[in-house]
């Protein structure tokens, strides 16, 4: 890699910085992350085809790519009305409810899976209030689904709260001032200028339901071809030691996440480009 | 402005001006209460209802056994255990943070921005899969496999795998923080301390460190939460070795497994308290550094 230093750069300490900085990254997450590659080339397409193309694994995609974009559509719409209430409005409680916003960040995932599964199975305080309505949640695809809300929560808020505190005020004023209704002034002023920020929530709350698997597990109940998630399958692989075929399943998991890394990355500099142009 | 023309400029207070400037800008009332109430029906729904039910599970059988089950050896030594890997995943990813920061931030190179790419990468990567990787370089079958065995070296299914795999998840949290906060102060005060006199280490213990103290620490905190909390790629290395290679996550599991539920959650309790705690300490600093920010 060609390094160009500016000239009259007269801080010290750029080639140790940087060199350990290479050095680490290339030991923890470079290395170890081509190593998957490198296994996966040692299948022929075959091989690779059957593996990530088989019926249990393909159900497996579509609960986990289905389920995480619901997820995220759900924290996408509540994201927004919750970022927008804890900017705008003043009521009991908003600093708290603040600060619990990054819950699903800071509680292990472990422990956010057992808790749901409590409570929504049958004897659960949700779980028994939903029981008479016909409605199961633990141990089905939507027990996966409330796991999968619960876990990319706070990254739709996280995201449009800098944006909304950073709307100019003028802008609302102009519309209402030309006859907009307040509706109109949200569809056509507000919602725009939002709409940046809140594709990169989405996404960046799709991609992270989408890996997710300590929350899962326990309220999934996990049955094949229903409500088994990609990650499962993956660990199902490794404790059969069927290495090759545990990794090239995971390529295509991180194929996917490259993409939507690129996705998020994209709409992040947009967001701020809209932002310095506002 | 033309909302301030109807009101004499004495008159309004700075508050009440807000207000009146707000008036066009706020929503009806009817809606105001409906968004609120949609809020945080939400937010307790899915986040205080199974906070609490952490608390109730693992309170519900009384004190005595709540004891018994944080006290229980295996759970004592998934205690130590959780420790230990914070104890190594967050002083390694600190400094690899300060050093990343450090070079991306005060200097200029080509790549900076794939640079920056690169270190965000494990956020994006399934827990699962942020375990496989060490399985593939390091376990029986893998490259390093054959000569660890040779040399009697574990690394799958023992401690080395739990820590790197615990340093891969949380790799990106400190570089992350200090990244954009470094990058906002320059590097003036640097080259100012330089100018004067100072050695390379004075000016980063007496300029840099003071600078990016809150951020820093900031940081550390959601690493360290991440790092104990751990499950996904801890479960895929650690091979669940009870005394000895579980660590706190892992132990609620088994214990939840073995339909021991108050065991479980008695644990999780704990987790829980740390993620609160966590908070809290996140929700100081954001006060804090705000703060600074307007009194400057």
């Amino acid at each position: 890699m060609g390094l160009t230093l500016k000239p009259h750069n007269v801080l010290p300490g750029f080639g140790l910085a940087l060199g350990f900085t290479l050095f680490y990254l290339s030991l923890i997450v470079l290395i170890p992350l081509s190593a998957a590659f490198i296994k996966t080339a040692t299948l022929t397409w075959e091989q690779f085809w059957a593996a990530v193309s088989a019926p249990r694994v393909v159900a497996s995609y579509q609960l986990s790519f289905g389920a995480s974009l619901l997820a995220a559509l759900i924290n996408a719409f509540f994201g927004l009305i919750l970022a927008w209430v804890l900017v705008r409005y003043s009521f009991v409680g908003k600093r708290i409810v603040d600060a619990l916003v990054d819950l699903p960040f800071a509680l292990p995932t472990a422990v956010a899976g057992i808790a749901l599964t409590a409570l929504y199975s049958e004897k659960g305080w949700i779980g028994q209030l939903l029981q008479p309505l016909g409605i199961k949640v633990s141990f089905t695809p939507l027990g996966v689904l409330v796991a999968l809300v619960f876990i990319g929560l706070p990254f739709v808020v996280r995201t449009l709260q800098p944006v909304i505190e950073e709307l100019e005020p003028e802008l609302e004023e102009a519309a209402a001032i030309l006859g907009a209704s307040r509706w109109q002034t949200f569809t056509r002023v507000i919602f725009p200028a939002l709409l940046p920020a809140l594709l990169t929530g989405f996404t960046i709350s799709f991609a992270r339901a989408l890996g997710e698997y300590g929350s899962v597990i326990f309220i999934a109940g996990n049955m094949p071809m229903i409500s088994e998630i990609t990650p499962l399958i993956i660990i199902t692989k490794l404790e059969q030691y069927d290495y090759a075929g545990a990794t090239a399943i995971a390529v295509v998991m991180l194929m996917a996440s490259f993409t939507l890394l690129l996705l998020i990355n994209y709409l992040q500099w947009k967001t701020r480009k809209l932002n310095a142009t506002a | 402005m033309w909302d301030t023309l109807s009101y004499p400029e004495a008159l309004v207070e700075p508050g009440q001006r807000s207000r009146v400037r707000r008036g066009v800008r706020e929503e009806p009332a009817a809606v105001r209460y409906l968004l609120i109430g949609a809020a945080l029906l939400f937010v307790g729904l899915m986040l205080i209802v199974p906070l609490s039910s952490v608390f109730y599970e693992a309170l519900k059988k009384g004190l005595d056994v709540y004891f018994k089950a944080i006290t229980d050896p295996d759970a004592l030594s998934s205690i130590r255990l959780t420790l230990l890997v914070a104890a190594v995943a967050v002083p390694a990813n600190l400094v690899f943070g300060v050093a990343a920061a450090w070079a991306i931030t005060k200097f200029e190179f080509r790549g900076k921005n794939f640079l920056i790419t690169l270190i965000d990468l494990p956020f994006s990567i399934s827990p699962v899969i942020s375990g496989l990787i060490y399985v593939l370089v390091f376990g029986l079958q893998g490259w390093l496999g054959p000569w660890l065995a040779e040399h009697d070296i574990k690394v799958i299914f023992a401690l080395p795998g739990i820590f790197l795999a615990t340093i891969f998840v949380t790799f990106p949290f400190v570089a992350r923080e200090l990244i954009p906060l470094m990058q906002a102060q320059g590097k003036e005060e640097e080259e100012a301390a330089l100018v004067l006199g100072a050695s390379g280490w004075q000016m980063f213990r007496r300029v840099t460190l003071p600078n990016i103290k809150w951020g820093l620490l900031y940081g550390v905190i959601l690493c360290n939460a991440r790092a104990m909390g751990e499950f996904g790629a801890v479960s895929v290395v650690s091979g669940h070795v009870r005394g000895m290679t579980n660590t706190m996550p892992l132990h609620v599991e088994i214990a939840y497994n073995e339909y021991n539920f108050t065991a479980a959650f008695a644990v999780a309790s704990l987790l829980a308290l740390l993620a609160l705690v966590t908070l809290l300490l996140k929700t100081f600093i954001e006060w804090r550094t705000r703060r600074n920010t307007i009194s400057l």
